[in-house]
């Protein structure tokens, strides 16, 4: 078999696993709408949700949200296969490695955009941006920047798992790791959801970079992570 | 035991005197006067720890390749010394940034990223604290520590371009910047100065390190008896 059809296997299985229980999803929108709730508190009160107040802190609390959520969305990843012990059964199921990780990276992003799409339009009416017109545009920013967190993430969740407070671990490895697409995720996003909607290509062309770096580490060292 | 006491003397006599050249051959700075003089510990230190962290990099790419504990050693002592270095850069940071500046801290890019480095090899000393079996704590450390150090560049060029309004690079910032010569020389001078002592530090962590590997391994061999 081929990578391309392990993966496609792979993933059918991730995804298959995850809606027929939507344990992690339902979750992980929950957890996202309480954060943003929460963090409206930090918000002047006095000052009415003014659309511009909105624009200036929306985007980076919208991020550090879906970071938040990614740190324990990704925390099941390989978890779940060690403690069912089904990790040696998939390593020797693919002829690359590559392709078990692969497909967690695709079923996590898929799972985050998933989860970023079901929010959108709450946090739209919550903090009061239009989102409407410039949604193509965010989806895409989305995209990129959920896949550089589910790359990195998927790698971490493979060291974390093995580790002692293994829930406390994942976090700390991977939030600092993600500063780059926390501050060039939300530039972006600051950009669209301006009055008068404009692209930061320059962030577009960075985030991809971040994502190519990191799919291209996981691609030449992605076999080791998961010896024994 | 001679041999140690002696390199060790020759870096503390280094120090000293890259001490003394920061106090008394380097001219004072015009605008921000002898303030500007913890320029020489600021600078060197910051240089030293990146070159350090390069060590660890090298050392965890040399790992995961060869397997030999021995690298395993070097990241670790690499990391900690770096580690140290990078302290030194965040405390004098903000202790030259306030008279100067009139407030002690500020977001930009080298600050901003010099942080979130301090931050990251933090985590990695902490996964390794996390992580039982030797070899594995070896081999996932020196993973982390790979994607750390990628991770680098990418922190700097993200909040450099878009959270920055800083002061420009003094060195290699552009046409018109530079050093006045005296200062290049007592700043260079203090830099071979840090190096040697990083080299002590390293040689004596990576000392201990290999060690406590061994008694790990004998104790390892005991329980197995």
């Amino acid at each position: 078999m081929s990578v391309l059809d392990n993966t496609t296997v792979l993933l059918g299985e991730e995804l298959r696993t995850e809606f027929r229980s939507r344990e992690l999803l339902t979750t992980t929108v929950i957890f996202v709408l309480m954060v943003l709730v929460l963090f409206s508190f930090t918000l002047d009160p006095a000052a009415e949700p003014t659309a511009a107040e909105s624009r200036r802190f929306s985007p980076g609390l919208l991020w550090l949200a879906f970071l938040f959520a990614a740190s324990l969305m990704l925390q099941p990843c390989f978890l779940r296969e060690q403690v069912n012990d089904t990790l040696s059964a998939l390593r020797l199921s693919v002829s690359d490695p590559f392709a078990i990780f692969v497909a967690k990276v695709v079923a996590n992003t898929l799972f985050l955009l998933l989860t970023e799409l079901l929010l959108l339009p709450i946090f739209a009416v919550l903090y009061n941006v239009a989102v409407k017109s410039v949604f193509p545009q965010l989806l895409f920013v989305f995209l990129l920047g959920s896949l550089g967190i589910s790359t990195a993430g998927t790698a971490l969740s493979a060291i974390s798992a093995q580790a002692r407070m293994r829930e406390l671990m994942l976090p700390l490895l991977l939030l600092p790791l993600m500063t780059p697409v926390l501050v060039v995720s939300k530039e972006v996003t600051a950009g669209l959801l301006d009055p008068n909607p404009f692209m930061r290509w320059k962030g577009v062309a960075f985030l991809a970079i971040f994502d190519l770096v990191f799919l291209t580490a996981l691609w030449l060292f992605g076999e080791y992570l998961l010896e024994e | 035991m001679v041999k140690h006491v002696l390199v060790a003397s020759v870096v503390v006599l280094l120090i000293g005197a890259a001490a003394y050249a920061a106090f008394y051959v380097a001219p004072t700075e015009a605008t921000m006067g002898t303030i500007q003089r913890i320029f020489y510990l600021h600078v060197p230190s910051a240089w030293t720890g990146l070159t350090s962290f390069f060590i660890c990099f090298v050392a965890n790419l040399a790992y995961v390749l060869r397997r030999e504990p021995r690298w395993d050693w070097l990241g670790v002592a690499a990391a900690e010394v770096g580690l140290t270095f990078t302290t030194v850069v965040l405390v004098t940071g903000p202790i030259w940034a306030h008279p100067v500046w009139g407030i002690w801290w500020t977001w930009d890019a080298r600050l901003t990223s010099t942080f979130v480095l301090w931050l990251l090899y933090v985590a990695y000393l902490l996964l390794r604290s996390m992580l039982e079996d030797p070899d594995k704590r070896a081999l996932l450390s020196a993973l982390f520590g790979i994607f750390a150090f990628l991770d680098v560049p990418l922190v700097y060029g993200s909040i450099r371009w878009w959270r920055t309004q800083h002061p420009q690079p003094v060195i290699l910032g552009g046409a018109d910047s530079g050093l006045q010569p005296t200062m290049r020389w007592v700043l260079l001078f203090s830099w071979v100065a840090m190096l040697a002592l990083m080299t002590l530090l390293l040689r004596q962590r990576y000392r201990l390190e290999a060690m406590r590997g061994e008694v790990e391994m004998v104790m390892r061999e005991a329980e197995a008896v």
